[in-house]
């Protein structure tokens, strides 16, 4: 087609058609390049905190240190620059292993944070004397930044140099396995009921309307329920993973409904018209043939669930999850904090080095979502089947 | 013994328990003459005497459960695990006693299944009962104080001397507390439309992309990964708008020459916006591919550019499921927390300038609830009316959204 059969019209036309077709891949564009802007602002924040500045120096476990005059560790001119958190550890560590007092050690020991600030070209609050200390000493090999083990080994606490997540962790593993054994039950139960068994009439479908309702409501409400029921009425704990693992599960239990019901709902008719022929019961045709069938679906659907309870964060600090919580919980009933309310509350502290640990507990976060929901799609992709 | 221990006691002695019984009925029924002249499996009459064993235990927990709650009694768990030891062995041997050649134990156990199933599908329903209880009770205290109209239509939200009242201090010669939620409605407002500025055409046009332009492993890679910006969590979003967007946001208004604050509404819009342009555009896309393929055949036919189509016939039959879309999006920005707790600040502020701060519902729910004030304060009452408020908008607008799509689908199936 040549450009001379063109009305003005017709070309008019045809340039709004490439406009229009424009304008959809720059949507498309905007939402790719912000998704790569985020993760690489992420990154790029909390890289830095996965090392650590370290010190080399002798520590002496003396009768003094051990009687708490912890500070006398080390050598005078280093005491400044290393991590008073750390030598405050040395006196019950002493008390627990009596037989190594009046023994020497050199040894790396974590610095503080306005030492491992400088060492990063940040904002630091070292002063100048100390600033050419620990150019000398780095120059020398007696400073270094190693890899930050104790961020993954360490709980909160209110010297950044020392902060971790692995409390956090803990907090979180707790309070998802509570909230997978109350959902996943009553989910796959009422997704059954619902599909298979449930009579239609309008009881059912109320039912039906309030769960794609739940499944809308925002999540700070279940924390309003949480506070309301299960800590004033009920007495369970405030902020332990009791009351969060319950509260997540109500949250969840919307999800997991709607994916198993769907899951059931794939099963083809002819599977479970074939049970029922040979004279199998409603629930042994269910048990033993349609339920296998839909099991890597429902599987699907609630590791999608797992994954959203993980990051949400709203409900659990209605219920009291984001105190100050340095220690691992040792039961269901105690003061647990999770990772993401862990994030919250470094997010809160207005010094620098926290705003980097925050940025490294995201990116630790993202990474198990990325891997569950990957997991998740993995399994859809495995054991897919058509009809 | 903690509740903790008996809990212990209760799940470890019921599992090898439930695993005997089973047994004695599974064997008896072997003994009464064997799958050959029963009614069910001996399988069915091993279940049928767990369930002997299981309910009554079932029952005297409830009993005990509700006589601790009401305060009626409170039962010592000493008294509990023996009471339900003592019920649970009758009940298993008076399922043993009843048990027959022509006891139908298969169709016992099933309807015993199909009951649980049942009580398991009212939890849900439970859970929309308790979030209405929750909050309407504290609520209902809350407008006792403060007025149902004073708190609609006043225009100061200053509770800060709230605490006094709660304290035996009321008449004390302060400021009177004020409670007039327009200025916080105002901010959720704001911050919602900012954020549907950005989600609604965005996520519509990614959606037409999708369903109208990109060829099929295009789509099967771009939906996936629009759907990762959804499953960013929000304290994640939160963290990026205050510390990254937030800056820009001044820096940009700064080159314009306008002042904008440090937590301004519109960082905490325009993140949030994003993260809803996977909610729009997957269910867009969803409602375009639906629809019939003769309708642009036709419109093509008769000489009809591609976006013309799109825009003149492909969207106006998507059109309830595209508004549903949106109506679930609006809803998601209205109840969406982490992202202006940590972003839009906490100033109730009565303005139409999206570079200033303002605060919204969800931000000052969790200000009332987090501090150290005594639970029946006026102000941590305060966050149960505003949940109230949100709980109402959101469900409304849900159900419209529910309504519309399910109207759209008898169109065309």
């Amino acid at each position: 087609m040549s450009n001379i059969d063109l009305t003005p019209s017709i070309r008019r036309r045809y340039r709004a058609e490439q406009r229009f077709k424009v304008y959809c891949m720059s949507a498309v564009a905007f939402a790719l390049l912000f998704l790569a802007f985020f993760f690489i602002d992420l990154v790029s924040r909390g890289w830095p905190a996965l090392e650590q500045a370290q010190l080399q120096t002798e520590v002496s476990y003396s009768e003094t240190v051990k009687a708490g005059h912890y500070r006398k560790a080390i050598d005078k001119s280093l005491q400044k620059i290393a991590s008073r958190g750390w030598l405050r550890t040395l006196p019950l560590y002493l008390r627990q292993h009596p037989d190594r007092v009046g023994d020497k050690e050199v040894m790396w020991i974590t610095a503080d944070a306005s030492v491992d600030q400088y060492l990063k070209g940040h904002q630091s609050n070292l002063k100048e004397k100390q600033r050419k200390l620990v150019d000398r000493l780095y120059s020398e090999g007696r400073i270094r930044l190693g890899f930050n083990w104790d961020f993954f080994t360490r709980g909160d606490s209110k010297l950044p140099e020392l902060a971790g997540i692995h409390s956090a962790i803990v907090g979180t593993v707790y309070v998802l396995f509570l909230t997978m054994i109350f959902a996943l039950p009553i989910g796959v139960m009422t997704a059954i009921y619902l599909e298979e068994f449930a009579p239609d009439n309008r009881l059912i479908r109320m039912i039906e309307v309030n769960i794609n309702n739940l499944a809308a409501i925002p999540s700070i409400m279940f924390g309003l329920l949480g506070l309301a029921i299960f800590i004033n009425f009920f007495g369970v704990p405030r902020s332990s993973a009791l009351v969060g693992g319950l509260t997540l599960s109500l949250m969840t239990l919307p999800v997991i409904i709607i994916s198993a019901r769907a899951a059931l709902k794939a099963v083809p008719d002819s599977i479970r018209e074939g049970a029922l022929g040979v004279g199998a019961s409603p629930w042994q045709a269910l048990w033993y043939h349609i339920l296998p069938v839909a099991m890597p679906g429902i599987l699907t659907g609630s590791i999608i669930g797992l994954a959203q309870a993980m990051g949400e964060t709203a409900p659990l600090i209605i219920v009291g999850m984001l105190a100050y919580i340095p220690d691992e919980p040792s039961s269901v009933f105690e003061a647990t904090t999770v990772l993401p309310a862990q994030i919250f509350t470094w997010a809160g502290e207005p010094l620098r080095a926290y705003a980097e640990r925050t940025a490294a507990g995201i990116l630790v976060l993202l990474a198990v979502l990325l891997s569950l929901n990957g997991l998740a799609i993995w399994l859809r992709r495995r054991f897919e089947r058509s009809w | 013994m903690t509740a903790s221990d008996v809990v212990f006691i209760l799940l470890a002695g019921f599992l090898p328990m439930a695993w005997f019984a089973h047994r004695l009925g599974k064997n008896r029924a072997v003994a009464l003459g064997g799958a050959d002249n029963m009614h069910s499996q001996p399988g069915h009459y091993g279940w049928y005497a767990v369930l002997g064993l299981a309910l009554p235990a079932l029952g005297v927990a409830v009993v005990g459960a509700i006589l601790s709650l009401t305060g009626v009694y409170h039962v010592p768990a000493i008294m509990l695990v023996t009471a339900a030891l003592v019920v649970s062995a009758a009940g298993l041997s008076l399922a043993l006693r009843f048990m027959r050649a022509d006891l139908p134990a298969r169709n016992i156990v099933e309807s015993s299944i199909i009951w649980g199933l049942r009580l398991a599908s009212m939890i849900s329903i439970l859970t929309t009962v308790g979030i209405l209880l929750s909050v309407i009770i504290e609520a209902i205290e809350f407008f006792k104080i403060v007025g149902f109209w004073n708190f609609l239509t006043g225009t100061e939200w200053n509770p800060d001397t709230a605490f006094l009242a709660g304290a035996g201090r009321g008449h004390e010669d302060v400021a009177q507390a004020h409670f007039g939620s327009v200025p916080i409605f105002a901010g959720t407002f704001m911050i919602t439309l900012i954020a549907m500025f950005v989600a609604i055409p965005i996520g519509l046009y990614a959606a037409i992309f999708m369903s109208e332009y990109a060829s099929r492993p295009v789509r099967g890679w771009l939906k996936p990964a629009l759907e990762v910006l959804a499953g960013i969590p929000t304290v994640v979003y939160g963290f990026f708008a205050a510390i990254t967007i937030s800056p820009l946001v001044v820096q940009t208004a700064a080159f314009f020459g306008l002042a904008a604050d440090a937590t301004n509404a519109l960082a905490p819009g325009i993140v949030m916006g994003v993260m809803i342009i996977p909610f729009i555009s997957s269910l867009s896309d969803d409602v375009l591919m639906a629809v019939p393929q003769s309708l642009r055949e036709g419109s093509l036919a008769m000489g009809v550019t591609k976006a013309e189509t799109i825009r003149h016939i492909v969207i106006l039959a998507a059109l309830p499921g595209i508004i549903s879309a949106s109506l679930l999006g609006v809803s998601r920005a209205v109840g969406e927390t982490m992202i202006v707790v940590m972003a839009a600040g906490l100033r109730p502020n009565l303005t139409w300038n999206p570079l200033e701060g303002m605060t919204t519902v969800t931000v000052r729910i969790v200000d009332a609830l987090t501090g150290d004030q005594e639970f029946n304060s006026p102000l941590t009452q305060s966050a149960f009316g505003l949940g109230l408020v949100l709980l109402v908008l959101t469900m409304i607008l849900n159900l419209i959204s529910l309504t519309v799509i399910r109207r759209f689908r008898l169109k065309y199936e």
